[in-house]
């Protein structure tokens, strides 16, 4: 049991990782990034290509992926996302599932269709055995990356000058515009890191999700819940959901996995019925 | 007063079938005859108009977005599936109507998740019931076939007379004609009081309820009769190709539906038609150019258009009907005099 | 007897009290005017008398019923309608269709889904009385959105009227109005029925005046003195409230 928990545990910092990019987009630009998937994948496949094929060490291709991801979100974002900004949900979401259908598309064309693995140094294969439980050293590597990302990102929102433009342009753009914050840079900034966010998490988690063309799609609803649930107005909310889904999701596909995905499903519009702006969301919503 | 006669009869005249419709129907009746080669293509544009003329009532007429209404055009599409195929309902029209009232049923149960939070959380919550029972269909594929399918329905033929042939003949007028009793009746919803009271609610719900207007109990109306339809739409697949499948469960079929109300324009009835028609044979065109990475162009086309601006295509789309419009009135003045502005404002 | 009555009514915004102990009773057949400054929580009240926000605390009564826990197309029916501060119409609706669903709701017919609009005289006669007493046949058939300011305020309230309420909240009505077209409005205001009483929130103190038989001022919230005209007038804590406002005039 408490396997699962651990499991679950990787699994939730996991997603948290790579949902936290388009909570922050969400509640910043009141944007629905469905493509934000895409973004993952191709992290995931650009430490393929450069740790298996180009024969760089395992440390230094989850790094490039993150740079590589959020150069590709910032020119996407300066160059296309910009122009749909403004406009209503429907095509902001037509316009993200596009961009999904595309890259599942070409990803298919460039990399097969077929499941691809990043080789995984000796080091971190096998598990620890502590107490009785089966620590996989892997995921283990997952927990502490993303633990130390996401105390990284709670510090930076709080303690730096950007984080605190960030946390104004979220809670009120126009006011935050008129205090004299760049919001446009702002927002490009973020992008290409969330982004980046999504491409490291999609790395780290080739080997647990499985990567193949068909990710955006899998996991999109996935990262939809952590935002709906988690809600956008904080990192706690989106870390906390990611947590519940994880263990959620591990424990429900090992104790039903008849019904597996579907708990998760069920969970959701249960909450969402429940409180519609997300489980942590501000009780004063937008 | 002579005042009230005349309003009387103008908003009467407004429900009147134009000219152009009747043409419509004379046209898409005479393909049957006009293009005897095309039966299968052509089945599957009135299936997938009738598919989308039933987002339309839930997203053009009443403003409800959603990614979700394939979860009802898959249920009822196992459901008749799955009578024809153990033999509880030999009748294929009873298995279509009965399919239609088991979707309706799962519309009114999800009607309620729609009714409350913001756009976002009405995508995710529609998004997940047809993910849910996606998952559903696969862990019961001893049922259903799984990710193979529903194997071995055979459809009796319609009342006992008209057996689904290989060429799709029997087949196509049975959805054609399906197609236009359907459309016959949303058509007279949208010209009712509810319809009207529905475009209200859309435009502004505050106001609507502050006239009295039950706008939950509409809403929950309006999804459910838009849940039939939709069910009505996969029963037909089902029944036409004998055969169905997980995909009618997928993102990808409402993220089609979407597509072609785009293309064709919301909130006037033959939008969801005319879209079809269009996305059909742009689909067919396309998919002789590159079987394979269809979804690539798709998705190019979903992103161009909303670069280029809905708002933009929707004008350019109005544009075009008005021209026609005003030449067809040209051409018949005399019925021009008595019709006033269309259900769509224009 | 108080059609209208509100008891110890109460509404916060978690730290925010935007009304507190407003205890409101209005008289059937009234004429009775809501002023205060600006932020003083008017609009608030209405919103809780009509059900678009729910109170905190407290008890509204119309017609000796309780309805504090009705929705508000609930309190509609019951005879109680309300016009927006700032207009809130169905734009790509054109006025006919628009009083029309008010009328038709009224009547019991608007969730009819097998008939057509227009087929039923009883609606379509009523529909014209409305529209006629409003002054706006001229505009019936054209889409709201592109009709002149005071026409669209003017069916903002002939939509209220629709409603046949027995108790009619106007909120601002003669708010943004150009000159102009004030005459017309304050026609229209001064012509309702005797039967049907008014409860208004207004600005314009000759509006105000000429109007009202009985004022209530609210004050942060709170009912800070409620009496007849003349004795409103006259109270110097009314006129200390408004000073400021006077200066700024």
């Amino acid at each position: 049991m408490l396997t699962i928990l651990f499991d679950g545990l990787a699994y939730g910092m996991l997603l948290f990782v790579l949902a936290c990019g388009l909570s922050v987009t969400l509640g910043l630009m009141n944007f629905i990034n469905l493509a934000h998937g895409a973004f993952a994948m191709a992290g995931g496949y650009c430490t393929v290509i450069v740790v298996n094929r180009l024969g760089v060490p395992f440390a230094l291709g989850l790094p490039i992926a993150f740079l590589v991801t959020a150069i590709i979100g910032g020119l996407f974002e300066r160059t296309l996302y910009v122009h749909v900004y403004a406009k209503p949900h429907l095509d902001q979401v037509l316009f993200t599932i596009g961009l999904v259908f595309m890259a599942v598309a070409a990803s298919d064309y460039v990399m097969g269709s077929s499941q691809q693995f990043v080789q995984i140094p000796e080091a971190l294969q096998g598990q620890f055995n502590v107490f009785g439980i089966g620590m996989g050293k892997y995921r283990l590597l997952i927990i502490v990356i993303c633990g130390l990302l996401t105390i990284a990102l709670q510090l930076m929102l709080t303690k730096t000058r950007f984080g605190s433009r960030l946390r104004a342009a979220v809670d009120d753009q126009r006011v935050a515009r008129g205090l004299g914050i760049n919001v446009g840079a702002v927002f490009a900034v973020t992008f290409a890191f969330g982004s980046g966010l999504a491409g490291l998490g999609g790395a780290l988690g080739a080997e647990i999700l499985g990567l193949d063309p068909t990710f955006p799609l899998k996991y999109m609803i996935y990262f939809l819940i952590v935002v709906t649930v988690g809600g956008t107005s904080s990192i706690t909310g989106p870390f906390l959901a990611s947590i519940l889904l994880g263990i959620g999701d591990v424990a429900g596909k090992y104790y039903v996995p008849k019904l597996g995905a579907f708990v998760i499903y069920a969970i959701m519009i249960v909450v969402l019925l429940w409180r519609p702006q997300g489980l942590f969301a501000r009780s004063t919503a937008r | 007063m002579p005042l009230a006669v005349n309003v009387s009869a103008y908003l009467k005249q407004r429900a009147r079938w134009s000219p152009l419709e009747i043409a419509f129907w004379i046209f898409a009746f005479a393909t049957i005859w006009l293009f005897p080669g095309k039966y299968l293509i052509m089945k599957d544009t009135a299936i997938l108009a009738l598919f989308a003329l039933s987002l339309d009532l839930i997203l053009g007429y009443a403003g409800i977005l959603s990614l979700g209404q394939a979860a009802f055009f898959g249920i009822a599409g196992y459901f008749s599936g799955l009578v024809a195929k153990y033999g509880i309902i030999n009748e294929p029209v009873v298995a279509l109507i009965l399919g239609g009232l088991v979707a309706a049923a799962l519309g009114f149960v999800t009607s309620f998740l729609v009714l409350r939070g913001s756009d976002l959380t009405r995508l995710m919550v529609t998004l997940g019931v047809s993910l849910m029972l996606y998952e559903v269909a696969n862990r019961y594929s001893d049922i259903t076939g799984g990710a193979d399918g529903l194997q071995g329905v055979t459809v009796a033929p319609i009342f006992g007379l008209f057996r689904f042939d290989l060429y799709g003949h029997n087949g196509y007028v049975y959805c054609l004609i399906v197609l236009f009793v359907c459309f016959v009746i949303v058509r007279r919803i949208v010209y009712s009081p509810f319809g009207l009271s529905l475009r209200a609610v859309k435009g502004n719900a505050l106001r609507a309820a502050a006239v009295g207007i039950p706008v939950k109990w509409r809403l929950v109306a309006i999804y459910t009769i838009a849940a039939g339809f939709a069910g009505i739409a996969g029963a037909l697949l089902t029944q036409t190709t004998a055969f169905c499948s997980l995909d009618v469960f997928s993102l990808d079929r409402s993220a089609d539906l979407l597509l072609v109300l785009i293309i064709g324009g919301t909130g006037y009835l033959y939008g969801g038609l005319i879209g079809a028609v269009i996305y059909r044979f742009l689909q067919d065109w396309i998919s002789t150019l590159t079987p394979q990475y269809w979804q690539f162009w798709i998705g190019l086309v979903l992103v161009a258009i909303v670069l280029v601006g809905r708002d933009r295509i929707g004008a350019a789309n109005e544009a075009v009907r008005n021209t026609i419009y005003r030449l067809c009135t040209r051409l018949m003045p005399r019925t021009a005099a008595l019709r006033g502005a269309a259900p769509d404002g224009t | 007897m108080a059609i209208l009555e509100t008891i110890g009514l109460e509404k916060r915004f978690g730290g925010i009290v935007a009304a507190h102990d407003v205890s409101l009773a209005v008289e059937k057949g009234a004429r009775h005017a809501l002023i205060g400054p600006n932020g003083a929580g008017k609009t608030t009240v209405i919103n809780l008398l009509t059900g678009v926000l729910k109170p905190t605390a407290g008890r509204i009564m119309l017609d000796g019923r309780d309805i504090t826990a009705l929705d508000p197309h609930q309190r509609v029916r019951l005879g109680m309608a309300r016009t927006f501060q700032i207009n809130q119409l169905f734009l790509d609706l054109t006025p006919l269709e628009t009083i029309g669903l008010a009328v038709s709701e009224r009547l019991g017919s608007g969730g009819d889904w097998w008939r057509l609009v227009g087929s039923k005289t009883a609606v379509t006669d009523e529909i014209v009385e409305i529209v006629e007493r409003f002054r706006l046949a001229d505009v019936m058939h054209e889409r709201t959105a592109i009709l002149p300011y005071g026409k669209q305020r003017l069916l903002e309230i002939a939509l209220a009227f629709a409603c046949r309420p027995h108790v009619l909240l106007l909120d601002e009505p003669a708010a943004g109005v150009p000159e102009a077209e004030r005459h017309e409005l304050l026609a229209t205001i001064a012509a309702l029925p005797a039967e049907v009483t008014v409860l208004l929130i207004e600005h314009d103190m000759d509006l105000v005046f000429s109007f009202a038989d009985r004022i209530s001022v609210l004050v942060n919230g709170s009912l800070f003195v409620d009496g007849a005209p003349e004795d409103v007038a006259r109270d110097p804590r009314v006129k200390a409230v408004y000073l400021g406002e006077e200066a700024d005039a």
